[in-house]
């Protein structure tokens, strides 16, 4: 796999300690929900930020995706909590 | 169908808003506004100021579809939607969308779909200043049930 863009937002970006970053996951993470669980034993902060992927959403080249979505093709893939805007 | 998106850190005027989508035209009939505000206090508790975060780049491409969405199941005549982001303090305000139509019925149903999906779909996270610190606004789940309810496209006679 190829480098991937993360950003992150809300607190999953304080949890994490960074706004984005780039990584290279192994070729067995296909889908978001793989790349959550990867992430999240990367160490504490990623546990911690993780802990939950079911309040988790996440955007692939800035458009909503579902967990099961694949990330092969994807440039930035961007997690974040439940929106509040409006 | 003219549309005005924008993404800003300033107050806007809403009256001024809603009059530009009418200005020098006579076939508007019906022109809705929503201003959603920052109150002074949540859950009892007073607050010193939101903090609305968004993700740059996704937030106007969400909220272009969802006013592209509109268009197709209402006939309107204009929308605009703007949505600030920062810091923003009791009284001011911090969301606007204005839908005009011929008739009312579109543009009152317009406005609410695209309040319920500005609510759920766009990407910006309120941040609670207060005297205990800051807080993350958990999401509502009124708010995705709100946003279900059009998840179905309405009869198109209303577009007839």
């Amino acid at each position: 796999m190829s480098q991937l863009k993360l950003v992150y937002f809300a607190w999953v970006r304080e949890r994490v300690g960074k706004a984005e970053e780039e990584v290279v996951p192994p070729a067995s993470v296909a889908t978001v929900a793989d790349l959550v669980r990867w992430l999240g034993a990367r160490g504490e902060e990623y546990a911690h930020a993780f802990e939950n992927p079911k309040v988790i959403r996440a955007a692939i080249d800035k458009r909503h995706v579902r967990p099961e979505a694949a990330i092969s093709g994807a440039r930035e893939i961007a997690f974040f909590p439940p929106m509040t805007g409006g | 169908m003219p549309a005005t998106i924008r993404l800003q850190r300033e107050n806007f005027d809403p009256g001024a808003e809603a009059a530009a989508l009418s200005r020098g035209r006579t076939d508007v009939g019906a022109v809705v506004t929503f201003t959603g505000i920052c109150r002074g206090a949540e859950d009892g508790a007073p607050i010193a100021a939101l903090t609305l975060e968004h993700y740059p780049g996704m937030a106007e491409a969400e909220i272009v579809r969802h006013v592209e969405e509109a268009g197709k199941r209402w006939p309107l005549l204009g929308v605009t939607v703007i949505h600030r982001y920062g810091r923003i303090e009791p009284g001011e305000n911090i969301v606007l969308v204005v839908t005009a139509s011929s008739h009312r019925d579109a543009a009152f149903a317009a406005a609410e779909f695209l309040m319920d999906y500005l609510k759920t779909r766009a990407p910006f996270w309120k941040q609670v200043e207060s005297a205990s610190g800051r807080t993350w606004v958990e999401a509502k789940a009124a708010d995705d049930v709100a946003a279900d309810r059009w998840a179905k496209p309405p009869g198109r006679e209303a577009a007839e």
